[in-house]
């Protein structure tokens, strides 16, 4: 086994990429992928230091946002298709209404 | 170089490139499928982190579920190219790149949160494992949760749902 | 550590080996016994110097020839790498999930006791639904990559079919795993070694002398999950009838309308594989696997208290062949119902699978916790 730090820091090299892709993508499926990568480096994390310590919780807690993130995607996609219905784009530039 | 090492370098090698994959390509289905790539990638490393119950797990509700959804939804509204994001918003991600970077460097030499894993049994990562833990010790957030996906089906029907206009 | 590694891997070409040719058979079976049905010869032409080997030279290798021959064209607007990708998607979920399915018990050599069964999970039949659900990525894309309006209503149905089918056959299962306690499909096959007469309990002894005598089998026991199991199993691998997906009157040919050549035998392999597949698990689950019936690890033991010891190799031997019988008869019984039954309409399709089988399933999973609470 690798020591945890590695771990971790693939992790956080993969959160960051996700972090990237949210900002500058300009298709908002894209955008929702990217919220989707980096769940999973969260989810990475969760089970790296759930093997280190020995601990139920964290597989749990990986279990926990298993299911969330589905119920955020099924809502996000959701979100999207109403809002291309209205606008006929899915780029997030256009959707500044609420802008001041 | 033993055999597991060489293994968690491939994977993640590889994670990180469908990561960037997913991030950089400019056709949209190519990018789920880099996710999904990426996902199965994670599954794998989940597997040699003794959590085999997770990782298949993740194949089939994140791979096999919500990514087949993003991909119908991807088919449905079949976008267009993209258009080239501005200059602020690069510098920006670059800005916030260096930052996350310079958290990480620290992280990779401090050898003291490192230590060997503690010494798992059959038991550790199994369905019993985290069955028991669901249906003892979190068996409200369980409930919880179930909750919360009827509830996000009946929100993603009603908000998907062409208006029909009533004569 | 090389022996160990050179046996998972000739286990692993073992099983490879006897999935695709069953699957290349089961191509001339499938034409031959529907001749039979129809009423008609069938494929008689090809033959090596006037052999023609049962006709087995048609498939294995006329056919195959054919295939690897033809032109191989992607369609001028079509994506190029998803055209290429699309077919080794589906081909390799359906040659994959074979890896958990036992074909014997455990074989002992000299001192090393070897398991035969290419990957012992502990998570078992899960891996078989994490598979059977990254399946329906070689449909979505192929539709998708051909460009084409007729491929891509085929591709959205058959991917709807299969997904709304995981569900009733992830549910349908869920009897048999309560009862065996266990979701190793090893374990599974073992356990309905036992008769059933030891699992009934006090208060329903008088049913002994009745059904007391059949092996604990998973048809006996969740006779509505196996024919649920079934069901849903035709309808994810898009045979007949529940091939709207390929739709071959209506459709053309659905989602894999302009593949050609050697993608096409992958599509069409790997739907054969798939009934190799669907039929194994059958048999696992509710046929009781490489089960003999009175068959223990030293020979017959018969209820009526008769024994007949057997040495350990042929024990062995009798339990791979009826294991390849019983995936055998499935795989005809599929190939069978294809060509008996007419096709299911879309709508009857996702009705059958939302409102129908999955309420049964979740009837079948209450009843199944009823029954075992009342059995304690």
């Amino acid at each position: 086994m690798m020591p945890l730090n590695y771990y971790l820091i693939l992790s956080a090299v993969v959160f960051a990429i996700g972090v990237i892709g949210v900002l500058i993508r300009r298709n908002l499926i894209v955008v929702l992928m990217s919220i989707e990568l980096m769940l999973n480096a969260v989810n990475l994390t969760f089970i790296a230091f759930s093997r280190y310590l020995g601990s139920a919780v964290g597989q749990v807690a990986v279990f926990f946002v298993l299911a969330v993130a589905a119920a955020e995607a099924v809502i996000g996609l959701a979100i999207i298709i109403s809002v291309f219905r209205q606008r006929q784009s899915l780029d997030p530039q256009d959707m500044q209404l609420l802008k001041w | 170089m033993d055999f597991s090492t060489f293994v968690f370098f491939l994977l993640a090698g590889l994670l990180v490139t469908s990561s960037l994959l997913v991030v950089f390509l400019r056709n949209v289905v190519h990018c789920a499928l880099a996710l999904v790539s990426a996902l199965l990638i994670i599954a794998i490393l989940f597997v040699t982190l003794h959590a085999p119950m997770l990782g298949v797990l993740q194949v089939m509700v994140y791979a096999g579920a919500i990514m087949v959804l993003f991909l119908f939804v991807i088919m449905f509204l079949n976008p267009a190219v993209l258009e080239r994001a501005g200059t602020l918003w690069w510098s920006t991600a670059t800005v916030l790149a260096v930052l996350l970077g310079g958290l990480l460097v620290p992280l990779f030499f401090n050898n003291e949160v490192a230590g060997d894993p503690v010494a798992s049994t059959e038991f550790f990562g199994s369905p019993e494992m985290l069955a028991k833990s669901l249906f003892n010790d979190f068996v409200l957030p369980f409930e919880i949760a179930s909750v919360l996906l009827l509830v996000a089906i009946v929100g993603a029907v009603v908000l998907a749902k062409r208006e029909r206009v009533v004569r | 550590m090389i022996v160990d590694v050179a046996i998972v891997a000739l286990k692993a070409f073992l099983v490879l080996f006897m999935v695709l040719n069953l699957a290349g058979v089961l191509g001339w079976v499938e034409r031959k016994g529907s001749a039979l049905i129809q009423d008609r010869i069938g494929a008689n032409r090809a033959s090596i110097l006037g052999f023609a080997g049962l006709g087995l030279v048609n498939t294995l290798v006329a056919d195959t020839l054919k295939f690897l021959t033809k032109e191989d064209f992607i369609p001028r607007t079509g994506d190029k790498l998803l055209h290429t990708l699309a077919p080794c998607m589906a081909l390799f979920p359906a040659l994959v999930t074979f890896a958990v399915i036992p074909f014997g018990d455990v074989l002992n050599i000299g001192e090393r006791a070897i398991n035969l069964q290419v990957a012992n999970l502990n998570i078992g039949i899960l891996y078989v639904f994490a598979m059977g659900s990254l399946g329906v990525y070689g449909i979505v894309i192929g539709a998708w990559a051909s460009n084409n309006k007729f491929s891509l209503l085929g591709g959205v149905r058959g991917s709807a079919q299969m997904i709304s089918y995981e569900v009733a056959m992830g549910l349908s299962v869920m009897g048999v795993l309560m009862i065996y306690g266990t979701l190793e499909l090893q374990e599974i096959a073992r356990d309905q070694g036992t008769l059933i007469r030891e699992m009934l309990p006090q208060w329903l002894s008088f049913m002994r002398p009745i059904i007391g005598w059949l092996p604990a089998w998973g048809i006996f026991l969740q006779p509505l999950g196996f024919l649920l199991f079934f069901t849903a199993a035709v309808a994810e691998t898009k045979r007949i009838p529940f091939d709207l997906p390929e739709g071959e009157s209506e459709l053309v040919a659905g989602y894999h309308v302009e593949y050609s050549g050697g993608k096409f035998l992958m599509f069409f392999a790997g739907e054969f594989a798939e009934i190799v597949t669907v039929a194994g698990l059958i048999t696992t689950l509710f046929f009781g696997g490489w089960q003999v019936p009175y068959l223990m690890r030293d020979g017959f033991h018969f209820p009526w208290g008769a024994t007949w010891l057997l040495p350990h190799l042929t024990v062995v031997v009798l339990q791979l062949v009826a294991f390849t019988v019983k995936v055998i008869f499935f795989c005809w019984l599929q190939i069978l119902l294809r060509w008996s039954v007419p096709r299911f309409r879309y709508d009857q399709v996702m009705r059958l699978g939302w409102k129908m089988m999955l309420p049964a399933a979740l009837l079948n999973v209450a009843v199944t916790a009823i029954v075992i609470v009342l059995a304690q």
